[in-house]
């Protein structure tokens, strides 16, 4: 089934897979996958709920070696060039993990820190701004102190982009950012991605099945298949919707239950 | 069962051009009695006819109809009987439409079969590659070590103060107490028999050199691997299933610097000093018994204790207690880090810990004892 596609823009690619294969040992979870990332672009992975999305996405920040295919960044092999290399690409990834992921035995600051103490020569006073600065961002400021385990979801969100956001990366990656959270902290968030993307020039890639968010921040996008393991269409989601024939993809974007001839009702 | 309960009843009636199915009584799953369809149930039913329902007398009901209904829905497919779940109460028709009309297929038996070799070869290869990562495992965190005295380092000084405020003091009282019995009871022991040679003195020279060579190394040992191999692993194995390790590998942030190091130089720097205080202890338990039970005077037993314990004897002891620290803290951060990601897999990680730990220790302790016989020691 050949994915379908829109006009792409005339940015220039940062990222690419090609012809990727994801699996977990013998179990092949996506295959097939095809797709470019522009510069600046905030783009959207898609699909029903354990097709793979967060797969993707793993093998994107280098928890995941694909199968097969390629993934370039900056045109270089991310998986096959020698470990230092990956290690400085990956310095530029900033990820908020699906559970925020922070560090429990640490401070929401000292989160946001860590990674500076660990891998830069900042200072301590430069560290410590450097951290007011991110968690200002964020909105986060009054929870420097606090633990992980005392904060509420949607703030534990924010504290993991404040963290994704430490080194100052110019890619980050949201895994289903918006998942847990009412559609005020949701739609916060979304202002806040959209703000970072214009503020810090940041490509954007999110995994995520909630419509609003994407109609709203999402400007490119591929739609993964569970019945199929494979994408079955590129394009941005408001595009996807308006113009997308594929059964999937239609009852996905209009929240329609999909029948089994594969037609919506 | 309240009085005005009925019991629940079906009945297939069949005609020239109908099938119906009788529904009658209370269908409620926790009263028992709920009938289940057979298999052969529509064996009377008229076939290409349609097959469906009288509820006139279906009193209360619940999931208990619903599952009769079902094992009919499926028995209904199979002999190509359309049914018309119309004639059904509308909730129990919404509730039968959500169901399959097939249940799920059973899943396949795995096939055993006898393959001594192939089991014995995949398990030669599994631990010589557990071998391999961990001796990795163990000389990244050397290097780790190397470079944080050289100021090159990664390590935080916070986290191996914390790591070793968890292992040292918090652990005195359980070393206090266990060390202090062991001290006791091989008095005890030692006592019944040298009482009879009237060489009751020899008591202090039997837990002197016992606890100092052996007893208070190992038990030490054996304490550290219960309680804080098991947290390292635990605590690892709750960072893998949040995701925590997984932030630091994309990061950059080597697992080695950031945990590892600090949980075996914290083990590193305090058992040592647990296995001295350990020793100490156990010979005052020797002494109290001694004293209590034997006819042994207490400068008497202090003089013993001086002559039969040489100082190399706790150097033998000192060197055996940072090994087995290197051990009890290398194999718990490797199996928390090898851990699954479900709550399960914590408790599992934590166990496997604390049972290597041990059987490790006393491992290791039997090479150090060949090891010594061998050089004299």
């Amino acid at each position: 089934m050949a994915p379908q596609t829109p006009d792409t823009d005339s940015r220039e690619t940062l990222m690419s897979l090609q012809d990727v294969t994801l699996a977990f040992g013998p179990k092949v979870i996506q295959k097939g996958i095809s797709f470019d990332i522009k510069r600046g672009s905030i783009f959207a992975v898609m699909g029903g709920s354990g097709c793979g999305k967060s797969t993707v996405l793993k093998s994107m920040i280098g928890l995941l070696k694909p199968a097969a295919g390629h993934y370039l960044v900056d045109g270089e092999d991310y998986w096959t060039s020698d470990p230092a290399h990956r290690q400085t690409v990956s310095r530029r990834f900033g990820v908020l993990f699906q559970s925020a992921a922070l560090w429990s035995s640490l401070t929401v600051g000292e989160n946001v820190a860590l990674p500076m103490q660990m891998l830069t020569k900042m200072d301590a006073a430069t560290i410590r701004n450097q951290v007011e600065l991110k968690l200002g961002l964020v909105g986060m400021l009054h929870a420097i102190d606090q633990y992980p385990s005392e904060v509420s979801g949607g703030m534990k969100k924010r504290a993991g982009l404040a963290r994704a956001m430490a080194l100052d990366p110019d890619i980050l990656f949201f895994d289903e950012p918006s998942a847990g959270l009412d559609p005020i902290t949701s739609a916060r968030l979304d202002d806040l991605i959209l703000n970072l993307r214009d503020g810090l020039g940041a490509t954007i890639v999110i995994v995520s099945h909630e419509l609003p968010s994407l109609f709203k921040i999402a400007d490119d996008g591929i739609f993964l298949d569970a019945k199929t393991k494979t994408p079955i269409a590129h394009g941005a989601p408001s595009w996807l919707h308006d113009h997308c024939d594929e059964p999937q993809v239609h009852a996905f974007m209009h929240r329609e239950r999909e029948t089994e001839s594969g037609r919506t009702d | 069962m309240n009085s005005t309960d009925r019991g629940p009843e079906w009945s297939l009636q069949t005609s020239d051009n109908t099938n119906v199915i009788v529904l009658s009584g209370d269908w409620i799953a926790q009263q028992g009695h709920v009938p289940d369809f057979p298999s052969d149930g529509l064996r009377q039913a008229q076939p290409d006819l349609k097959l469906t329902f009288r509820t006139d007398g279906l009193g209360r009901w619940d999931t208990g109809l619903i599952g009769f209904l079902w094992a009919l829905k499926q028995a209904a497919a199979q002999a190509h009987l359309e049914m018309d779940a119309d004639t059904l109460p509308d909730a129990a028709h919404k509730l039968l439409d959500l169901l399959p009309d097939r249940p799920a297929p059973a899943p396949p038996i795995p096939r055993r079969r006898f393959a001594p070799l192939s089991t014995i070869g995949s398990l030669t290869i599994d631990s010589l590659t557990e071998i391999g990562t961990v001796t990795e495992l163990g000389l990244e965190t050397a290097k780790g070590g190397v470079a944080s005295l050289t100021g090159r380092g990664r390590m935080r000084l916070t986290d191996l103060m914390s790591n070793i405020r968890d292992a040292g003091p918090s652990a005195l009282l359980i070393v206090s107490v266990v060390n202090f019995l062991v001290g006791a009871i091989l008095a005890f022991v030692g006592a019944v028999q040298l009482r009879k040679f009237a060489a009751d003195i020899y008591v202090a020279s039997l837990v002197g050199i016992a606890m100092v060579r052996e007893m208070s190394a190992v038990m030490t040992a054996i304490i550290m691997a219960g309680r804080t191999g098991g947290a390292y692993a635990a605590r690892i194995a709750t960072m893998q299933g949040n995701e925590e390790i997984d932030a630091l590998t994309v990061f950059g942030i080597p697992v080695s610097s950031y945990i590892i190091l600090p949980s075996i130089l914290s083990l590193t720097a305090t058992m040592p000093f647990l296995y001295l205080y350990g020793s100490l202890v156990g010979m005052l338990g020797g002494f109290t018994v001694a004293i209590g039970m034997l006819s042994v005077t207490g400068a008497g037993y202090f003089h013993q204790t001086l002559n039969a314990v040489a100082l190399n004897q706790f150097g033998f002891g000192f060197v055996k207690s940072i090994f087995f620290a290197i051990l009890i803290g290398l194999t718990s951060c490797r199996i928390g880090l090898q851990a699954g990601r479900s709550a399960a897999d914590v408790g599992v990680a934590a166990t496997r810990a604390v049972v290597v730990g041990i059987v490790g220790v006393i491992a290791l302790d039997a090479i150090f004892a060949v090891i010594a016989t061998t050089i004299g020691l």
